[in-house]
């Protein structure tokens, strides 16, 4: 069982780097049977411990940019659901990206993405806004994304070591 | 004395030569810098052939050198370096490996493991003296040896017996001018390692023929699956060795040229009076980054270990499937297959895999007797390079097979 959560444990840290490596070569890195790696990732699949593959992108680089704005909202909350309601009405929206209960001068913090600043200010104002519980919102647009989950999205470190060392 | 300046130009530059010590005219080029060469002049080639990690060195020790710039600390050190380094370094050495050393005299920070390995050959050597050298070996110690006066004994060390040293062979090449023993395991460039059952016999040689011996465990964090046993740590040989070692392969700290030496307090001192007329301390901002590392780089540094035992098992298995036989290193960052079989030289080999195929590789003929016949490729690179070099090496096998039928 110990083997097994530590096998799961690299996985996840090796698929976490890239999703795409196949079991054959996660087996071959981490000294395990392709089998067991199998076993794992469906173990993990099926615990919604791996709850999606995803590809992070330099929205940047792609012709068609997106506005994306993290938006600090306060708010009251509920009686008998604390947060959880409002954030579920908010996080259901498709333009909502994220959404992180926070501690500090405000509750949630909503990440929106839009094709446009007029449509995330638009969502702003008719759909985030006007929920009751919602006492303030404070809207930061994001200019330049330089890290996200780890990655650095423009790498100035390349390899430059000497082809032949001793 | 040169009274005439016309001499030393154009084509009377050859005449240079005569001003030279016959010991440093005698020793050759190392046999890696040809390679270098072929491999600058070719494009898109893998590198196999990168005795360094591929890690930047971690931000915070960068970042504490800065720092250290940023208030000023530009100046010398002591000799021996920082007494806080030192301290670190005892430390370090007493929890990792259980030896324990007197930060006050017996240790000195060095530049790079070379200059450590350059102090103690120094003060130890007479004219005549014969140094013991395991082989295959890291490229250095041979003529570094030659260089102090002593002369270079290799002992050759065998792929069937994942290249140990073994106190037979250690016995058979010791004379009376015998006096000095390198070792180096985790060994460059076969990825050997030994274990307290490997070393006792030795220790026991080396003491019932009185050798002192050189210790580069260089390689030792870079043990997988096994721990790592300081030559040092065994029964009677604290005395007898000079431990050394530094923070350029653990740390991936190799152009800060940070290095280390301990030892006897006699030894270290000899060591010290040559370092500080010739260096005087070792570069205080490497100083200050080598303690960072030691003091908060243990979580980075096991995270690139990690990395480096899971491309170790990648390349094994590729150089395998390529049909190489590889026997399996346990240390270090290299890989050490057989290229036999395919009836070429490992210099052949190597060039023509260079040339042909873009895999830039060391052939194992420079590293001394027994690594003729044999390959030295470094995994510290990332796993699709590693996926695509063992690819390629295994269409050259195959075309050379090809070639061998026709």
């Amino acid at each position: 069982m110990k083997e097994m959560n530590e096998l799961k444990r690299k996985v996840l840290e090796l698929l976490k780097e890239d999703a795409r490596t196949s079991t054959a070569l996660l087996a071959t890195l981490l000294g395990a049977e392709e089998e067991d790696v199998k076993t794992a990732i469906g173990q993990l699949e099926k615990d919604h411990v791996i709850v999606k593959y995803a590809a992070v992108v330099n929205w940047d680089k792609v012709d068609d940019e997106k506005v994306t704005a993290l938006i600090e909202v306060q708010i009251t909350p509920e009686r008998g659901r604390g947060f959880e309601g409002i954030a579920e009405r908010i996080y259901l929206y498709p333009q909502v990206k994220s959404v992180y209960l926070m501690s500090g001068a405000y509750d949630l913090l909503v990440e929106v993405e839009g094709r446009n600043l007029r449509e995330v200010a638009n969502f702003v104002s008719e759909k985030l806004s006007p929920i009751d519980s919602v006492l303030s919102t404070k809207t930061n647009f994001t200019l330049k994304k330089y890290k996200q989950d780890g990655i650095i999205f423009e790498e100035h470190e390349e390899d430059n070591r000497l082809m032949i060392s001793p | 004395m040169i009274t005439n300046k016309t001499q030393l130009t154009g084509e009377d530059s050859k005449s240079m030569n005569s001003y030279l010590a016959p010991l440093v005219q005698q020793i050759q080029p190392s046999g890696i810098r040809k390679f270098f060469d072929l491999a600058a002049g070719s494009k898109d080639i893998i590198s196999l052939g990168v005795g360094e990690p591929d890690f930047k060195t971690p931000w915070h020790v960068r970042e504490a050198c800065v720092y250290s710039l940023e208030r000023g600390f530009t100046g010398y050190t002591s000799n021996a370096g920082m007494p806080e380094l030192r301290e670190g370094i005892a430390n370090y050495l007493h929890t990792r490996f259980a030896v324990e050393y007197d930060p006050a005299n017996q240790i000195i920070a060095t530049v790079g493991g070379s200059e450590a390995i350059d102090l103690a050959l120094r003060a130890l050597i007479t004219p005549g003296d014969e140094i013991l050298i395991p082989e295959p070996c890291y490229i250095s110690y041979s003529p570094i040896t030659a260089i102090g006066g002593g002369i270079p004994v290799g002992i050759e060390t065998i792929g069937e017996n994942d290249f140990k040293l073994t106190a037979e062979s250690l016995e058979a090449k010791i004379t009376p001018r015998s006096k000095v023993l390198i070792l180096c395991y985790p060994s460059n460039p076969t990825g050997s390692v030994m274990t307290r059952e490997d070393w006792e016999p030795i220790a026991k040689v080396v003491e019932k023929h009185d050798l002192i011996v050189i210790s580069d465990e260089i390689y030792a964090e870079l043990s997988y699956g096994i721990n790592h046993v300081s030559f040092a740590s065994l029964p009677g040989m604290m005395d007898r060795t000079i431990l050394v070692s530094g923070f350029s392969k653990a740390f991936a700290m190799t152009g800060w040229r940070m290095g280390y030496a301990c030892g006897h307090p006699d030894l270290i001192s000899a060591m010290l009076k040559i370092h500080q007329y010739t260096v005087m301390c070792a570069p205080s901002m490497g100083q200050v980054a080598a303690l960072e590392a030691l003091t908060n780089g243990m979580e980075e540094k096991d995270r690139m270990v990690d990395s480096y035992n899971q491309r170790r098992r990648l390349i094994v298995k590729g150089l395998r499937d390529a049909g190489l036989e590889c026997h399996e290193p346990q240390g270090a960052f290299y890989a050490f297959p057989s290229v036999r079989k395919t009836g070429l030289t490992s210099d052949q080999f190597a060039q023509r895999l260079l040339l042909e195929y873009k895999v830039a590789a060391v052939p194992g003929s420079v590293f001394g007797l027994g690594g003729e016949g044999y390959l030295r490729c470094s995994y510290a690179t990332s796993v699709s390079q590693l996926n695509e070099a063992v690819e390629r090496i295994g269409a050259f096998v195959t075309q050379l097979e090809r070639e061998r039928m026709e």
